[in-house]
Formats: structure tokens, C-alpha cells, sequence
């Protein structure tokens, strides 16, 4: 069973070593070990950390959309009580950085690209004394001459094929539409969404010497320690990242941003620690927004509903010169079959704040339009939404030919089902009233691409039979904590309360980070791999093979020999370092996680409010790792679902640029009384090509078509076909039928 | 200026109030006291991560000036359990995986604990048929009365799912006294 592996993954990994170790603490549903601290306040977050003489710094924000800034009136803010600083320097960031972008941003503060950006730091004795005096700063501005558009949709706005995604094209998609027995040509619209996550982004910096510290909000330590040196003109040697809590982050928490750029240069020239803290309505305004989107989607299927032809065609949004555009794409590109396709993304170069990650970047979108056009298309054919899911799942990768490394949309699709009772719909709209109130079912695939990105993880089996799991990977809710534990105790055969994990420090071993549902399965192969190597360590000096060392509740068994791992290290410590990057097996295989999800709405008959009563998703994505952290992840992507379906909406105003809707009083993220009880069912499946752990990812998956079965069951229960998200009152009332007339 | 005189309790110790007029009740506790449990989440009264009990009743500390509350009685998280010793709700909270992130969970938990006790003295909410009745405590109920209290990585089923196993724990032992 033995098996040499390059740190990159080539070939899929079959031994499948997590069925054949015996601790029995893999998968199972364990607390969270950091749990005690998150439920008693003692979990210390970024702006937390207590430092002496630590000064405050509050960003300034442009009142302009674009333009530079002439002048700022320092002296007289500079006059007021507390304030020791108004810095407006070149290195601080005037963009949000990418995703793993491992570079600077675009920098310079005295340009503004768009409205609310930053344009200096103010820096206080304390809060209130430097939040006073950022209020008080005068400004004056050179608005620009040649403005680019506020509106994507604007005659003006430049349009081009981003870097980040490549067009699709095979066959012919008009000819397919031409002869189809079915073509549904339909244009959807969803709007900006922002992560708000619920800890704002905030840093403290302090400089050692020429050694920068940084506490802080962030989700990938490795990259954010490049990014802030990349910023600083420094070596990233000399920065160190800690952020062992972190309150959320849905990718807006991805690359480095203003606070702590600026946090790290006021230091610098204060020469005291500084902590600079967004406020909410500045994390709104200035760190990351989810491209609005419009999306032309067509389908043509034969009289049975099987797909010939497929376009799925985007229009979305960014400043001119970013990389990244929301690739809505990206599961179209896998999911269902029509040879004669055309999947295209564009973007628009627009002034509005940097577009980049937001939770299941591509198909948080992209899916849920895709799956309210296929229930378009069930409608069209006249058969059950589920049948045309199941019709439709190609052999493999349409155009490109790839095999899917694993599947398990139909078992996600019967199970599912079976669990909600789909069987109880009724398949015309307005067919069951309850009082005032319509009542519908809706359904919608999941699918969400899985990605295993570089990680290193050091495990130490300690003499006294402990182990000790480190890494830079964070936790920002998303249970690393727990899995990397439960990888290490499986693996090393410990009960869960002797393996320690400490996250969250650029010291340790590069991790993944969080995102892109990466991390646990990066992160937790590095963790795999370290173990191995100590299992080949114990197997030799027990004296057996590898293949026949059992490990359990910390005593080491082959055959007759038997010893405790404290005896067997005879007082030393085993110290290894796993490591895996990406290799074959990513090109080699399409692999995604997949699942389906199930909704009942009421709809109000007469002001057309949507409630979601019940929600059941069913899910496949390789070893579940821990089945009390995975359904979390499943759940709260529902819930980001209901949002996206019913009341989240980023509103720009057109004239000016600025957000409207920049804090959570008006920005509506769903609060406990929209959602309903929601049921998870975790399918069991084994992927060896996604990783070792024959897991793949789960974060983002509960998101990814969750809107689209919400915008179904409205569908299903009153017949308003919608098709510009979010669902709100005033979208609705307009399609209602006649709330007094006799139920059909 | 604060009065030589305004001082609170928070969590049994008597603390003198800030001298800044402006510095809200939780920023207060957090930057003057240390008592980090309690969260800034929005700093406006929409979020409800800050939420601690004054007087045992539970209100928003970011939306009150700490100076306002001379001779008040506050109780933050910590003084609900700590990390070795925590109380019923918040375990309930860990073994129902009522948190992610952890950020929203004090505010979560202070939120819980003081509406309970609305729930017993017989408060109605306005998804209560019967407002004079004493309350139903339906899932319902506990959503609405919960829902000051946001949490963005959506754990709210789950909370919910803590709170009933609480309150059927509280009403069995009731049951046996
Ligand atoms: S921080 Fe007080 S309600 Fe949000
Ligand atoms: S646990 Fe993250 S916001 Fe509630």
C-alpha cells in the first residue's frame, strides 16, 4: 500500500489510508475544541489584543467617485486634542488585493477610483478623539474630467473579455436553438452582494526594529504577509501575521487591505503600535463587492428535455485594469451536457469599489440563474424538474471530453427528494393556498468546483505520546480547528483531546489559507502527509512494515508487537512537515462537489412577501471530515441563499457612485426569523482524485443554487416568474393573481 | 465630565465610569475594562454583537454612552460562564454547533439569556396571538425574539436548536421540583 508521492498530487491517492486507521475519529460529529473559547467571549479576535500606547488610526474616505484629492486641510485637525497624525502616503492601498494575489494592490490615495475609497488615515491618542477629527477633515477635490461609467449597463461603459476566464465555445448553439423542440432565451439579473462577515477588518501594527506585527482579520496569512510587504517595499521575511480568530470573512478578508496598510505605515512613522479598525459602514463601502450580474441563458433540448444546446452568457463589473472578474460561469461549464454551447463572460470597466471574492465566487450566481432557467425549461418540456436534472448529466465534460473524478448529483437529487417529500408538489403554480398566503415547492442542483491549492503543515508526535498539529491555515468559522485535529488523531491513532492545533501564524508552516473551500482538504493533506512520515518513523522502530502499523488510543500495534507511543519514542520528539501542491489530478479530472437543494416558500397573496418554510439540501463532496462542521457549512450557505434569493441587494446611486445601502440596517443579510428549520443530508462519498483525504471542499457548496430553488417554489406557489434577484415585495405584487379568485 | 460619582457594577466589580463623554458603554467595557467578550459588529444598533444585560435586561452597549449608566448593574459574557465552566446555554451552544466564526455567539448568548427571562415573566412578542396569554414557546416565537441578534455565518437553526434544548431542560427540572 505504500505509495511515494511529489509534493505535488499526480495521481489519485486510492489506498484511501483514512478507512483502514482505526482511532475512529474521522467524520465523526465532534464539538469544535475552540468552541468553550468562542461561547465565553475568550477568543481573542484582531482589534482585541491589548498593546501599550497603542494610538488609533480611522481611515478617510473620498466623497467623490473619481478624481484625485488637491488638498487636505491637515493643520486644523491636526490642532484638535488626541491627534497625532493625518497620513495620506503613496504606499497606502487605494484597491482591495485578490485573492491569493501574493502582490500589492493598486496603491497611491491621492487618485480616487471610486466613491468611498480611501484617501488618508487619521491617528489619535483614542477612538473617539480620531474619529472626531476623520469627520473633520476638509478635503478638496479635482473631479476627473474623463469619468468612467458608474453603470454597467451604461452605453458608456467599456467592455472586455476578462483575463480570468476563458469563453467556451463547441458546435453550433444558434443552429441547436434553431431546430430544438424546446429553447427557453431567457435574461436574469442579480445584483452586488457584499460578504459582510461580522467581524469588520481591523489590524494592529507594530514595528520591532525593522520586523512588522500584525494582529489582525485576514484568511490567508501566507499570502497576506506578500501582500503587506509587496505594499511596504519590505521582505516578507520580516513580516510575521497573527490571527489565530477570525470573525468570518466569505472571501472579503482574502487579500490585504486599507486597514492595515495604513495601520502598518502610521506605526512605522509613530514608532507605537496602531490600530486602525473599518467600520462597518466603511467595510461596506471600500473592501469588496460581488459583481452585480446579467446573464443571457439559453437552452434547447429535444422533445424528451435532453440538452443539444447550452449558452450561458454574462455581463459583469470591475475597475478597469483588475484581473478578476466574476466567473459565472464556471460550473456551466461542467454540469450539464449540449455539445453546442457558448458560456462567455464579459466585463465591464466601471467606478465602483474593487469586485473580487464573495462566498462562491462564479457560481453563488451563476448557479442560481442556471437553475431557475432549467425550471423554465421542466415547465417548457412539461416533466419533473428533478427528471430534467437527471437527463441531463453528461459522461463526461462537454467540449473539453475531462471525467469527472466523482458525481454524486443523482444520489443528492433521489435523496433529497425522498427527504423533503417533493413527490407532495404540485406542479402548476397557484395550486395551494393556506389562508393568504400561496404556497410552492422549488428545487435546484448545487455544484460548486473543487480546488487543492500548496500547503505545508508541521506535526509533532511528542515523547509523551501528544501531538501537536501547526500551520498558518486559519479558522474563520469554518472548523480547521476540528478537522485538522481529527486528520492528526485519525492518522497518529489518538483520542481527540490529545492532539493539540494551534492556527492562525505566519511562524508556522504555510498553510492554505480559507477560501475557495480549499483550505481543509489543502491544508488537511499537509497535515495527512506529516502524519505519514511519523507512521513510517513508529513502524520502523516498532519493526514492521507501514502497511501493517495500527495506531490506536496511543498505543502501536502489528501483529504480536504491540508497545505505547510513549515507550516507542523513548523520550524524543518526531517532528515532520507534510507538504502538497496541486498536480495531474487537476487537470487530469473535473471535480467538483455537488448536491441539490429543496424549498417550500409561502408567498403572501396580496404584498407578495416570500417566506421560506422549509429547506433540505443534499450534499456529495468526498469524506465528510466532520459531520457537525460540514452541515454547518451546508447551513449557512442555505442561509446565504435565502438572502441572495429575497433581500440582499447592494443599490448604487447612479449620479454620484456612492452605495446606498452601507450598513446592515439596510443591507438585509437574513436575520433568525427568515429561516426556518433546514435539513442536511451528508452523502458519504470517496473522491481519491480531489485529495488524499479523499474530501473535497464544502464551504461554499451551500450557496451555490440555493437561490435558484427559492425563486422555483415562488414560482410554484403564486406563477410570478422573476427573473431579477433579489425577490423582493415590489417585484412580486406585480405577477400576483387575483388574490380573491376561486384556487384552480 | 463624568460626576466624581458615576460608577457601575459590571460582572460584581464596581468600576468609576469614563471620563469621555463620548465613549459608548461598549467601548467601555472592551478598551477600558478588557472585557473583549462583548463585539463591535456595526457600532449602530444592527447587529446586536455588543449586546450585554443592564439590570438584567438586555440592551445594544453600542448604542448607550457609558456615562449613562450610573449606578447601574451591568453583566457582560464573561460573567455567563467561562471557557472551564460554562453554563447550560453556552454548552448547549457548543454541542449544537451554534457558531462558526464565534463573533456574533456572546451577543448571541447574552441576547438568549435575558430573553428567557422575558419569556418567563410572560412578555409578549409580535408573533404572539394572544398578547395578555402567556407566550407559546414555539420555534417561531424564539426566532422573532431572536432576531435582533445577526449572524452572517447563518448558524441560526442551530442556535435555535440550543435554545430549545435550554428551555426544555429548564422546564423538566421545574416539572421536578
Ligand atoms: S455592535 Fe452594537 S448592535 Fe452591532
Ligand atoms: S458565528 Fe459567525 S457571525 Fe455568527
Amino acid at each position: 500500500m505504500s505509495r511515494t508521492d511529489t509534493v505535488t498530487y499526480d495521481s489519485p491517492d486510492t489506498r484511501n489510508l483514512l478507512d483502514h486507521t482505526r482511532q475512529g475519529v474521522i467524520g465523526k460529529p465532534l464539538d469544535r475544541p475552540e468552541g468553550p473559547l468562542k461561547v465565553s467571549g475568550s477568543a481573542t479576535y484582531s482589534a482585541e489584543w491589548k498593546f501599550d500606547d497603542c494610538a488609533e488610526g480611522v481611515l478617510v474616505l473620498a466623497t467623490i467617485a473619481q478624481g484625485t484629492v488637491q488638498r487636505l486641510h491637515k493643520q486644523r485637525v491636526l490642532d484638535m486634542p488626541g491627534v497625532l497624525a493625518v497620513l495620506a502616503d503613496e504606499a497606502m492601498t487605494r484597491r482591495s488585493t485578490q485573492g491569493t494575489a501574493g502582490e500589492a494592490p493598486v496603491q497611491g490615495v491621492h487618485t480616487v477610483d471610486y466613491f468611498a475609497q480611501p484617501i488618508a488615515l487619521v491617528v489619535a491618542e483614542t477612538f473617539e478623539q480620531a474619529r472626531d477629527a476623520a469627520l473633520a477633515l476638509e478635503v478638496d477635490y479635482v473631479e476627473s474630467k474623463s469619468p468612467i461609467a458608474l453603470d454597467p449597463e451604461s452605453p458608456d461603459a467599456e467592455v472586455e473579455d476578462p483575463d480570468n476566464s476563458e469563453t467556451v465555445e463547441g458546435g453550433d448553439l444558434e443552429k441547436a436553438m434553431h431546430d430544438a423542440a424546446f429553447a427557453i432565451d431567457v435574461e436574469y439579473r442579480t445584483p452586488g452582494h457584499a460578504s459582510a462577515a461580522m467581524e469588520p477588518h481591523a489590524t494592529i501594527a507594530q514595528w520591532h526594529g525593522d520586523r512588522l506585527e500584525l494582529h489582525g482579520s485576514y484568511q490567508m496569512l501566507a499570502y497576506n504577509v506578500k501582500e503587506i510587504a509587496d505594499c511596504l517595499s519590505i521582505d516578507p521575511e520580516k513580516v510575521r501575521i497573527i490571527a489565530p480568530y477570525v470573525g468570518g470573512g466569505f472571501g472579503s478578508k482574502l487579500g490585504i487591505t486599507h486597514e492595515a496598510v495604513a495601520a502598518a505605515i502610521a506605526a512605522r512613522q509613530l514608532k507605537r503600535p496602531v490600530r486602525v479598525v473599518m467600520s462597518r459602514q466603511q467595510v461596506f463601502e471600500t473592501v469588496m463587492r460581488r459583481s452585480e450580474t446579467r446573464q443571457r441563458v439559453r437552452l434547447a433540448s429535444d422533445a424528451s428535455g435532453k440538452l443539444i444546446g447550452l449558452g450561458h452568457e454574462a455581463l459583469v463589473s470591475n475597475l478597469p485594469d483588475e484581473e478578476f472578474a466574476e466567473p459565472v460561469t464556471q460550473a456551466t461549464e461542467f454540469l450539464y451536457g449540449g455539445e453546442n454551447r457558448l458560456l462567455k463572460v464579459e466585463v465591464a470597466r466601471i467606478s465602483r469599489m474593487t469586485a473580487g471574492s464573495v462566498r462562491a465566487p462564479g457560481e453563488a450566481v451563476g448557479m442560481q440563474v442556471l437553475e431557475a432557467a432549467m425550471d423554465e425549461l421542466a415547465e417548457a418540456v412539461d416533466i419533473d424538474p428533478v427528471e430534467l436534472r437527471k437527463r441531463n448529466l453528461p459522461a463526461k465534460v462537454p467540449v473539453e471530453g475531462t471525467a469527472y473524478s466523482s458525481r454524486m448529483l443523482v444520489e443528492a437529487l433521489d435523496q433529497g427528494a425522498e427527504a423533503f417529500g417533493w413527490d407532495q408538489r404540485r406542479p402548476r403554480p397557484c395550486q395551494t393556498r393556506e389562508g393568504d398566503w400561496w404556497i410552492g415547492m422549488g428545487m435546484a442542483s448545487a455544484a460548486r468546483v473543487n480546488m487543492l491549492v500548496p500547503a505545508e503543515a508541521r506535526v509533532t508526535l511528542k515523547a509523551d505520546g501528544a501531538a501537536l498539529v501547526e500551520t498558518d491555515q486559519t479558522d474563520i468559522g469554518t472548523g480547521s480547528y476540528a478537522i485538522l485535529g481529527q486528520i492528526a488523531g485519525e492518522m497518529l491513532g489518538l483520542p481527540i483531546d490529545r492532539v493539540n492545533v494551534v492556527l492562525g501564524d505566519t511562524s508556522l508552516p504555510a498553510g492554505a489559507g480559507s477560501g475557495g473551500s480549499f483550505g481543509a482538504i489543502s491544508t488537511g493533506s499537509a497535515v495527512m502527509r506529516a502524519c505519514e512520515a511519523i507512521r513510517t518513523t513508529l513502524s520502523e522502530a516498532l519493526g514492521c512494515d507501514t502497511d501493517a502499523l495500527d495506531l490506536k488510543d496511543g498505543t502501536a500495534t502489528s501483529g504480536d508487537l504491540s508497545q505505547s507511543l510513549s515507550d516507542l519514542l523513548g523520550g524524543n520528539d518526531i517532528v515532520e512537515t507534510g507538504k502538497i501542491e496541486p498536480g495531474k489530478t487537476a487537470e487530469d479530472f473535473s471535480q467538483a462537489s455537488y448536491g441539490a437543494f429543496f424549498a417550500e416558500v409561502a408567498v403572501h397573496a396580496f404584498t407578495g412577501e416570500t417566506r421560506v418554510r422549509r429547506m433540505t439540501g443534499a450534499f456529495g463532496f468526498g469524506r465528510v471530515l466532520n459531520a457537525k462542521t460540514a452541515r454547518s457549512q451546508c447551513l449557512g450557505g442555505m442561509v446565504w441563499g435565502i438572502g441572495s434569493a429575497l433581500t440582499e441587494e447592494l443599490a448604487f446611486d447612479l449620479r454620484d457612485g456612492h452605495l446606498v445601502n452601507h450598513d446592515l440596517a439596510e443591507y438585509h443579510v437574513p436575520v433568525h426569523a427568515d429561516v426556518p428549520a433546514i435539513e442536511v443530508i451528508l452523502l458519504e462519498e470517496r473522491d481519491a482524485a480531489a485529495s488524499p483525504l479523499q474530501a473535497k471542499g464544502v464551504g461554499e457548496l451551500g450557496i451555490c443554487g440555493a437561490a435558484g430553488a427559492i425563486t422555483n417554489a415562488i414560482y410554484n406557489a403564486c406563477g410570478a416568474r422573476l427573473r431579477n434577484f433579489p425577490m423582493t415585495l415590489d417585484k412580486v405584487i406585480p405577477h400576483l393573481p387575483d388574490p380573491f379568485a376561486e384556487v384552480a | 465630565m463624568a460626576l466624581p460619582m458615576s460608577r457601575a457594577s459590571v460582572n460584581g466589580t464596581d468600576h468609576a465610569l469614563p471620563a469621555d463623554p463620548r465613549r459608548t458603554l461598549l467601548d467601555w467595557l472592551r478598551e477600558d475594562l478588557g472585557l473583549t467578550g462583548t463585539k463591535k459588529g456595526c457600532d449602530h444598533g444592527q447587529c446586536g454583537a455588543c449586546t450585554v444585560l443592564v439590570d438584567g435586561r438586555r440592551i445594544n452597549s453600542c448604542l448607550s454612552l457609558a456615562q449613562l449608566h450610573d449606578g447601574d448593574t451591568i453583566e457582560t459574557i464573561e460573567s455567563i460562564g467561562s471557557a472551564d465552566n460554562l453554563s447550560p446555554l453556552q454548552k448547549a451552544f457548543v454541542t449544537h454547533d451554534g457558531f462558526q466564526c464565534g463573533y456574533c455567539t456572546p451577543g448571541q448568548i447574552c441576547s438568549a439569556k435575558a430573553m428567557m427571562q422575558e419569556l418567563s415573566e410572560g412578555w409578549a412578542s409580535a408573533v404572539s396571538d394572544d398578547v395578555t396569554a402567556a407566550p407559546d414557546i414555539t420555534r417561531e416565537e424564539l426566532r422573532e425574539r431572536m432576531s435582533g441578534n445577526l449572524c452572517r455565518c447563518g448558524a441560526y437553526s442551530n442556535i435555535i436548536a440550543a435554545l430549545e434544548e435550554v428551555l426544555a431542560d429548564a422546564a423538566s427540572e421545574r416539572a421536578d421540583a
